[in-house]
């Protein structure tokens, strides 16, 4: 910018702007939808185009959960801790319809949908979802982020 | 040795205590009594002609409303046996009555029968007497009934666990 030129925007914008384009993931990847994950994250699709090509493997290091695959009844309590260890602000992303409802695992070991252990921002369905699926599901996830009080 | 001969040593050894054989494509299956399946499974491992040093696995057949055996026993424990030296297989199966669901266990004779037959109480519900650790094996402690009995129902919901504080 150049001399006596300035730039006015609300601070709740602009941090949300900066923090829909640094999103930090930890994937939690426990079934076949990790492999739709692995093609959308690689660079054939490359979600670091919409800054979130930094995967995290520690949750406390993270700002989006992404469960990708089946949950089950046993993990239910490890999905919930890794959620709880993660800092504020934070959002989870359920990738994959066995994260939303259960999908056709409708029995006696899986969870019918994780929003049933812990808040979802966005579903993204499909089995798996294509990987366009999952860039319409991060977009929507970064309008989210964007809009509304960002607390620091 | 092929099946055949298998079976017909395992007759010629434990007499009454085996109930039947039978054979289906190619599959060669010894029903044995409650009572004599130590005796058969020992028979099996350490016979010279048999020779059974691997057990392939242990699991169970739910009965419940099954077309043609409403009156014979609900359970039938399976153990599936195989010989690498001789490279020849068996099954054995044992009935099981639903009001005394107990087998004696294996896990002396073959130390994997220890997980095996974790897995068969976990989803069938089917005790070993003289297992040394029958816990569950798949499912969590918190879990009730045994999801693979016919009676379970399909949608029934657990109680979800949590974190343990």
């Amino acid at each position: 910018m150049g001399v006596g030129t300035f730039f006015t925007s609300k601070l709740d914008e602009a941090i949300g702007w900066a923090r829909k384009y640094s999103i930090f993931q930890y994937p939690f990847v426990t079934a076949c939808c990790g492999m739709e994950y692995m093609a959308t994250a690689c660079s054939h699709y490359d979600v670091d185009r919409f800054g979130a090509g930094l995967p995290r493997f520690s949750p406390r290091q993270a700002d989006v959960l992404f469960v990708v695959g089946t949950i089950s009844h046993k993990m239910a309590p490890v999905l919930k801790r890794i959620y709880e260890q993660m800092c504020e602000p934070k959002w989870v992303v359920a990738f994959g319809v066995c994260t939303c409802t259960g999908g056709f695992y409708d029995n006696y070991a899986t969870v019918q949908g994780i929003d049933t252990i812990i808040p979802v921002d966005v579903y993204i369905p499909g089995c798996p979802p294509r990987p366009e699926s999952v860039i319409d599901g991060l977009m929507k996830l970064q309008d989210k982020i964007a809009v509304g009080t960002q607390r620091y | 040795m092929d099946g055949s001969a298998i079976l017909a040593r395992l007759r010629e050894r434990l007499g009454d205590r085996l109930l039947a054989t039978h054979e289906y494509r190619g599959d060669h299956t010894a029903v044995v009594s409650r009572e004599g399946l130590v005796a058969a499974l020992t028979l099996c491992r350490d016979d010279a002609a048999l020779a059974f040093d691997m057990l392939v696995d242990v699991t169970a057949v739910d009965y419940l409303r099954f077309p043609g055996r409403e009156d014979g026993p609900r359970f039938e424990v399976v153990y599936h046996l195989y010989s690498v030296g001789n490279n020849h297989r068996v099954r054995l199966k044992v009935p099981v009555e639903q009001d005394d669901p107990v087998v004696p266990t294996a896990c002396g004779l073959w130390p994997i029968a220890n997980w095996l037959e974790r897995e068969v109480w976990d989803m069938f519900g089917i005790r070993f007497d003289g297992h040394p650790d029958l816990r569950r094996l798949l499912m969590y402690e918190e879990f009730e009934g045994h999801p693979l009995r016919k009676d379970y129902p399909i949608n029934r919901r657990q109680p979800l666990i949590g974190p343990k504080v």
